[in-house]
Parts: structure tokens; C-alpha cells; sequence
């Protein structure tokens, strides 16, 4: 039993050691260096896939361990979790410690105050009662304690710089508050993405209701998509400039939108507008929307021989971020056909790329600027049976190659079309490619904590302004009554000095203040002794 | 906003003549380190002989008569530091002149973004020239420097440009100044970390680094010296990340989300902790702090280079 309470004494202390903080220090870095050395899950998951495929010995290993996901990691957890142990344990003896030390009475003033770092003496006409008095008036600000010795010298030890310590306690405290704040949004916030049409159309409006009405989510552990906060949006147009170079210059978008949690977007004298861009997010009932990037939707105006006209636009991705060069799937039912059998023979979907401003390679489709200055298409037209029946769900970007494969969808037709232009199937269908519209990738984000992360951050900073600024620093004075006593009055005064941190630069200061403290009275010798040595002996 | 291509062009001249200001300091101050070295040496020689040719070691020296001016290696010092600020008004001037051509702050790209960085450590470097006697050092910090700002003006090169939305925010201005004085700063501490090591290992062991070590002044002053730049460079540092926190914010999304840059700056941010941390812990002081201070400047770099051009994240700068 006792063994075990040494072992856990022991362990304790070597935790809370200095040099184990240092330890744990150099870990948590190296620690990290796998994040940016390695793809990260978080960051770009295709990239994790790529380097795995790459390496397909060492991959699956470093995916076991947790290399691709650092900062989820156990181990990474583990080392900053028995950092903040010995923080704790760490801090809360030494704030015990400060606290007894804000009590406490500045130190005796020691004998031979010659061997502190800091050293002058004069001899004064005043006596020993008035150089006190005078010290004393200077040393505003200090703590300071008076005392007399035994062979009636007077001496005043002084202390300044408490803040220092403070400093660092309130650092060390803030930095727990901080990884509390972090841990409470992992738990409490979420993230998630939804792309949203550009035209205003009213039933567009976009609502943040839950997990459903985004295209992407990423919940806090704590998080089951069934509160979120009410509020909607609506996009009612979107402006992109880009510079001649292809360098993105503006991104606006018109924004409308309410909250609250009865209305949920019915309320029709709620809305309010915000012009979204990418450094302002729109704030709202909490969560942050945020634009996140843009995209187009090609307007195809499909005309069946019996004359019925359907039209499609749904977004395109872009492929490349420069040119905006995208591609994507078109996908149409045939109207009026009401049986499945019949229907799944006669799914039409309008597939290729997009070009902003095309520009050809041959008869290559390829873009040559974001805007789009002279649209156009090169799209295949596939007819058949699309999948969609089928109950799985399948990307809006393309078609499912299977369907393909099996030969149950095939193609019909291939033609680069400008806007306006249209192609004409064997059946007699019309394509249109009719025209362009826009669509921008939004992000709302939810973050409870936050504003406790900010407020920690501002207090980590100001408490290590006062760790780093502030030097504490000790003086003492002894007003000894000269040996030859004539009766004048004449009175020995030593000051010493000694910086109790790291910093040097307690030499000017000293000087100063010394000088202040011996101009008492009238000097009898020149004030003498005056030096100074390395702060640190 | 309009390119004034005018600006652009004199920014341009005056960061080459600013480069070959440097260079020209940089050889004063070699030649203040030759000479010095020749001189210490004529002096030994002279006390070996004054004490009998016996010890080899510095003995007593005869006091050297009052010199009537200052001696040529402290006149070629005095030169390099004279061409030093000279050098650092031109860069400046090139940084000023990029901002008015392209009515922006100057650190838009990797090339404004390391030539700031590298001003930065100059001025940091004249700051330390006036309160610490590490003046013989000129040589071995501006050798970094150059080498950094020339990459930068060679090989990373960008036409002057306006800069894409995600960096249109006055958090640029104050995000990234306190990113480049910190960097800056932490790339001349760390130099003068790393000739601490060797001056520590000489004085330690005298045949160790004798030739570079009888350069360099005593290795309590480049302990010093090297702690004030890096403590002066530590909150700058701490204030940098979390203004980059608050901008990420209202640009990303999130305030942190491990971006290749974050992390680096996270690693930097921890290694300059553990420095702080190890001058206060027995046995850690003095030369194993100072490879923490030169961890810290690899970390540096590192986050400079490394970050910028091989790994892809949000903080890519456009048109490196
Ligand atoms: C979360 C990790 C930690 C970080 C980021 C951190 C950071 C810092 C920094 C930047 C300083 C410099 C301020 C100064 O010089 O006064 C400092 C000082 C100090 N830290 Fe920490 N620290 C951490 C953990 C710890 C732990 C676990 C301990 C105790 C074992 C500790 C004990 C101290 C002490 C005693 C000082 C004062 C050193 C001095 O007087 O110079 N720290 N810390």
C-alpha cells in the first residue's frame, strides 16, 4: 500500500516537474509535424486515398496509427491531456505560492548589500530618519518594508514586479480555458455545406432545418442535426469579376434572409438583405453563413417530338479553378410517360462540359476565362435507363457508368453547341442549349464557444505581456549613522539591488533610482561605489 | 485598382540595389571578422612572446597603446552597419513602392511576404547592433538574409498584382505584419543561437571552433542577445496567430482548422514555449536552450518555404 503511494507520489511529481513539461512540449510538436508532413483526412481526403495507393505498404500501417488524422488521434491526445495534468499540477502550488508571497514582507536586507549586482553608497549629512523618509516617498509603487538593526542602522527592504508571476498564472490558466473552449465546440458546434441557386426564384429559399437540407454535415459529437438554428436564406443573384490574368477579383452575392424560430421563412415581411462576400460571413441567430465558392448551371431546354417542352438546369462542377471549365449531368424524364417499364427506356440525360468562355483545341471544348463571355457546350446525350429507380443514390454530376456497362443506357449523340444552338436526336428530339445561370457553394458554421476561445486567446496574450514585460526586482537600503560621530548627522546610505528573472536591463533603473534615493540632504562624499555587474551573478 | 507600372518598376530597381548594398556589407563585415581574427592573433603572438613563449593561451597582455583613431576592423564594422541601414532604407523603399503600385499592403505573395520578412530581420538585426556589442556578427546574419531575400527576388518572383478576395481584409494588414517582425526577429535569434552553441562548445573546450569562435564575442552576450530577440518575437508571434484565428474566422469558416500553415505556426509557436521553458529549467540552460532557438528558426523557414510552395492549403499564396 505505501509502495503504491510512492509509486503515485513519485509519478505525480515527475509529472508536474519542469523538465517533464519540457518533454511533453518537445512532443506535442513532433506530433504535429505528421499533420503537415502527411495528407490529412481533414484537409483533402482524395489526397489521403492518392498517398495510400502510392505507398500501399507503409499506408495502411500509417492509416491504422492514426497519420492521417493527427489531430484525432489518441497519442496526440495523449500528450496534450499530460500536459495539461502537469499544468495543473503545476499551477495550482504556485498559485498557492503567490498568494503567500503578495503576504509576505519584503525580504531582510541582507549584510553585505556590496554583493548584490547592483551597488551604490553615499554619505549624506541627513540622518538615518530622513533618508528613510525620503526612500520611502521615492519608492512608490514598491512594497516595502522598514526595519531597524540592531546597531541603529535603519534598513528598507523594497519588492516590485508581483505582476510578473500573475502574468504567468493568468497565461498558463488561460491556456486550460482555451482547450476547454475548443473541446466545448468539437462537442456543441457544426458544420455544414449546401449549394443554392443564384436566381431569387421565392421557392428557392434555402432553410437551415435540418440535417436533410445540406449537401455535406459535419456535426459536433453532441450534435444530432435536430436543433439547429431556424433561420433561411435565399440567393437573388451572384457577381463574379475576374482580372484579365483569370485571378479572381470580386465575389458578391445578394443576400436575403430571416430568422426565427416560428416563421422559418413564411413570414414574408421578415426578409432582410445582406450582401454576402467572402470576407463577411453573414451572422445570424448564432450560426455564420459563409460564401464559399461558385459555380454555373447550363440552362438545356429539351423539346420532345410530341412537342412537350421540359426544361433542366441543375449545377455543373468546376473541374478547374481558374478557368471554371466544369462538367456535370443534365438528367430529364420523358412527360406523359407513366409507366416505369416504358419510362426507364426513355431517361434522357445531357452529360460533357461547360465552358464560361470557350475556347477550342480542334474541336476540344476547353475554357479560357472564368466569365462567362461565350458559354458553350460539348455534352453527350444518353437515353435509356438512368438508375434512378433504383434506390441508390447517385451523384448530380454525372451518370452511373454501370447503367452504361450494361448497356441498358446508351449514347445518342455528340455536338459542341453555343448558347442558342441546339442538336437534333434520330427521334426527333430538340436539345437546347439555352442558357446560363448561376449557383454559389454556401457554408454555415456553428461554433457556441467561440467567443470563450477569443476571450481566453486576449487573456493568454495579456498574461504573457505581463510574464515577458514585467522583471521583478528587489532594493535594499541600510542608513547606517557614520562611525565618526562628531554630532553632525552624517549618515552612510547603501542601495542594492538584485533582478530576480531572466531579464537583463534592471542596470538603468537602478542607476535612477538609486541616484534618487542618495540625493538626500547634502552629499559629503560624492556619492561613491557605483557600479554594476551582469544581472545574473 | 490599376497597376501603376511605374511604381513597380523603381520597387523593382531598388530591391536589386538594396540586395547589392547588403552584399557589399556583408563583405565589410567579413573583412572586419579577417582582420579582427589577424589582429587578435598578431596580439597573442606578441603576449606569448612577452610571457616567454610559454603558454599559448591569451596571457597578460601589455596594454596596448591608447589608440589614436578607431582601429580598421571596427572602421570596416562601422562601414558594414552604415551600408546595412542604407541597404535596409532601399528594400524599404521597394516594399513602399509596391504598396503604392498596387495600392495594397506589400506582402500579398511569397516574394512581397519574404522580402518583408527578411526587412524585418535586418531592422531587427541594426535594433540588436545598437544595444548589444554583437557587431562582428554582420557577416553571419546578413548571410541568411541574403540568400532568403534573393530566392525571393530571383526564383519566387511575382508581377506586381492585385491580390484575390480571400486576402482583401485589413486583417492582412494586421495578421500578416505581425507575422513577418516576428519571423524576422526569429531568424536573427536564431543565428545568433546557433554561434552561442559554437562559441559555448569553444569556450568549453578551447581546440573546438577555434578559428570561427576567436570571431565571435563572449557567449553570455549572444545568449542574451538572442533571448531578447526571441522574447520580443514570442507574443508578436502568439498575437499573429490569434489575429489569424479571428480572420479565419470571417474568411473560413472556422478560426482553426489544422491548415498546413496553422500547424506550422502551432509547431513554431510550441518550440519558441519549450525555449522559453528550458531557460528555466536545470540543465537545459544555455547550450541545449539554444538548439531549442535554432529548432524554432528551422521551424521558421521552414514554415516560410516548405509551407508556401510544396504542401497545397487555404493559405497558398496566389501567383507564388
Ligand atoms: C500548455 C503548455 C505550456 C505552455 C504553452 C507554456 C508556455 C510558457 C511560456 C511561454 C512561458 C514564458 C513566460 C516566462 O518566461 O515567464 C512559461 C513560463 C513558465 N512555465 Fe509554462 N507553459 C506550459 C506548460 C507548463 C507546465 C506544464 C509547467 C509546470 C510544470 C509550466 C511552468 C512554467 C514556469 C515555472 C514558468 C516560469 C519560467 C520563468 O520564470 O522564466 N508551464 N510557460
Amino acid at each position: 500500500m505505501a509502495g503504491i503511494l510512492a509509486l503515485l507520489r513519485n509519478t505525480w511529481r515527475g509529472l508536474t516537474a519542469m523538465r517533464t513539461a519540457l518533454v511533453l512540449l518537445f512532443l506535442l510538436a513532433l506530433a504535429a509535424l505528421p499533420g503537415v508532413l502527411l495528407p490529412q483526412y481533414s484537409l483533402n481526403s482524395a489526397k489521403v486515398e492518392q498517398y495510400k495507393a502510392e505507398h500501399d505498404v507503409v499506408g495502411p500501417w500509417l492509416d491504422k496509427l492514426g497519420f492521417f488524422n493527427v489531430f484525432a488521434a489518441p497519442w496526440f491526445a495523449a500528450i496534450y491531456l499530460m500536459l495539461f495534468v502537469s499544468l495543473i499540477g503545476c499551477l495550482v502550488p504556485r498559485t498557492f505560492e503567490f498568494a503567500q508571497q503578495l503576504r509576505a514582507e519584503p525580504t531582510l536586507t541582507p549584510r553585505r548589500l556590496t554583493r548584490m549586482p547592483h551597488y551604490a553608497r553615499a554619505e549624506v549629512d541627513a540622518d538615518p530618519d530622513a533618508v528613510v523618509a525620503h526612500a520611502k516617498e521615492r519608492l512608490r509603487g514598491w512594497r516595502v518594508a522598514v526595519r531597524e538593526e540592531a546597531d541603529g542602522a535603519r534598513t528598507i527592504s523594497a519588492e516590485r514586479g508581483f505582476l510578473r508571476e500573475a502574468g504567468n498564472l493568468v497565461f498558463h490558466f488561460s491556456m486550460m480555458l482555451l482547450l476547454v473552449g475548443l473541446a466545448a465546440g468539437k462537442l456543441y458546434g457544426y458544420e455544414g455545406q449546401v449549394i443554392v441557386r443564384a436566381d431569387g426564384s421565392e421557392n428557392r429559399q434555402w432553410c437551415n432545418s435540418g440535417l436533410f437540407a445540406y449537401d455535406s454535415f459535419r456535426p459536433g459529437l453532441r450534435v444530432d442535426g435536430t436543433e439547429l438554428s431556424p433561420f433561411c436564406v435565399r440567393v437573388d443573384g451572384f457577381q463574379a469579376k475576374y482580372l484579365h490574368t483569370g485571378q479572381a477579383d470580386v465575389f458578391h452575392a445578394d443576400l436575403t434572409y430571416q430568422d426565427g424560430a416560428a416563421s422559418l421563412g413564411n413570414d414574408p415581411d421578415a426578409w432582410r438583405k445582406y450582401g454576402l462576400e467572402v470576407n463577411s460571413p453573414l451572422r445570424v441567430n448564432g450560426d455564420r453563413v459563409y460564401l464559399l465558392g461558385h459555380g454555373y448551371a447550363p440552362r438545356f431546354v429539351v423539346t420532345f417530338p410530341d412537342g412537350q417542352q421540359r426544361t433542366g438546369a441543375v449545377q455543373w462542377k468546376p473541374m478547374d479553378t481558374t478557368t471554371l471549365l466544369s462538367e456535370g449531368a443534365t438528367k430529364f424524364d420523358r412527360p406523359g410517360v407513366t409507366d416505369p417499364e416504358q419510362r426507364r427506356k426513355t431517361q434522357l440525360a445531357v452529360t460533357g462540359l461547360f465552358a464560361p468562355t470557350a475556347g477550342y483545341d480542334g474541336t476540344v471544348l476547353t475554357s479560357v476565362f472564368p466569365m462567362p463571355n461565350r458559354p458553350a457546350v460539348a455534352v453527350d446525350v444518353y437515353v435509356g435507363d438512368l438508375g434512378t429507380d433504383s434506390g441508390t443514390p447517385q451523384s448530380i454530376f454525372s451518370i452511373d457508368r454501370r447503367m452504361v456497362d450494361a448497356g441498358r443506357l446508351s449514347k445518342v449523340a455528340r455536338k459542341n453547341l453555343e448558347l442558342g444552338q441546339e442538336l437534333t436526336l434520330d427521334d426527333g428530339t430538340r436539345i437546347r442549349f439555352d442558357g446560363v445561370e448561376n449557383w454559389v457553394s454556401l457554408q454555415v458554421s456553428h461554433d457556441p464557444a467561440q467567443e470563450w476561445v477569443l476571450v481566453a486567446a486576449v487573456l493568454v496574450l495579456v498574461g504573457l505581456g505581463g510574464s515577458l514585460l514585467v522583471k521583478r526586482r528587489r532594493l535594499w537600503l541600510r542608513a547606517a549613522p557614520s562611525g565618526d560621530a562628531d554630532g553632525t548627522g552624517r549618515t552612510v546610505v547603501e542601495v542594492g539591488g538584485l533582478a530576480r528573472t531572466d531579464q537583463a536591463g534592471y542596470g538603468e533603473e537602478f542607476t535612477r533610482l538609486a541616484g534618487g534615493l542618495l540625493a538626500v540632504g547634502r552629499p559629503l562624499a560624492a556619492p561613491g561605489g557605483g557600479r554594476e555587474r551582469q544581472d545574473v551573478p | 485598382m490599376p497597376i501603376n507600372q511605374t511604381y513597380a518598376q523603381y520597387s523593382d530597381l531598388s530591391v536589386v540595389s538594396a540586395m547589392a548594398v547588403y552584399f557589399l556589407a556583408l563583405l565589410l563585415h567579413a573583412a572586419e571578422s579577417a582582420f579582427g581574427r589577424q589582429a587578435l592573433k598578431r596580439e597573442a603572438k606578441l603576449a606569448a612572446v612577452a610571457a616567454g613563449g610559454g603558454g599559448t593561451a591569451v596571457a597578460e597582455r601589455p596594454a596596448p597603446p591608447p589608440p589614436r583613431e578607431r582601429p580598421l576592423p571596427e572602421r570596416l564594422g562601422r562601414m558594414g552597419v552604415a551600408l546595412t541601414v542604407l541597404g535596409a532604407l532601399l528594400h524599404l523603399a521597394s516594399l513602399v513602392l509596391r504598396g503604392l503600385a498596387t495600392s495594397r499592403v506589400p506582402w500579398g505573395n511569397m516574394y512581397e511576404y519574404i522580402s518583408a520578412v527578411c526587412l524585418a530581420a535586418v531592422v531587427a538585426w541594426l535594433v540588436m547592433v545598437r544595444r548589444h556589442p554583437v557587431r562582428q556578427l554582420g557577416a553571419f546574419v546578413l548571410t541568411p538574409i541574403g540568400i532568403m531575400l534573393f530566392i525571393a527576388a530571383k526564383l519566387l518572383y511575382a508581377e506586381a498584382a492585385p491580390v484575390v478576395p480571400a486576402l482583401r481584409s485589413y486583417w492582412i494588414v494586421i495578421h500578416v505584419s505581425a507575422a513577418v517582425i516576428a519571423s524576422g526577429a526569429f531568424l536573427v535569434a536564431g543565428v545568433i543561437s546557433l554561434l552561442y552553441v559554437v562559441k559555448a562548445s569553444n569556450e568549453a573546450n578551447p581546440k573546438r571552433f577555434a578559428g570561427l569562435a576567436a570571431r565571435l564575442p563572449e557567449s553570455a552576450a549572444l545568449d542574451k542577445t538572442a533571448y531578447r530577440v526571441s522574447v520580443f518575437g514570442f507574443p508578436l508571434l502568439t498575437f499573429g496567430i490569434i489575429a489569424g484565428a479571428v480572420w479565419a474566422e470571417s474568411a473560413w469558416g472556422r478560426y482553426w482548422g489544422w491548415d498546413p500553415k496553422e500547424t506550422v505556426a502551432f509547431i513554431s509557436w510550441v518550440i519558441y514555449a519549450a525555449y522559453l521553458h528550458s531557460r528555466a529549467t536545470a540543465g537545459w540552460r544555455g547550450t541545449r536552450a539554444a538548439w531549442v532557438n535554432v529548432a524554432g528558426f528551422a521551424a521558421t523557414v521552414f514554415n516560410l518555404f516548405f509551407v508556401n510552395l510544396v504542401t497545397t492549403g487555404l493559405h497558398s499564396y496566389a501567383g507564388v
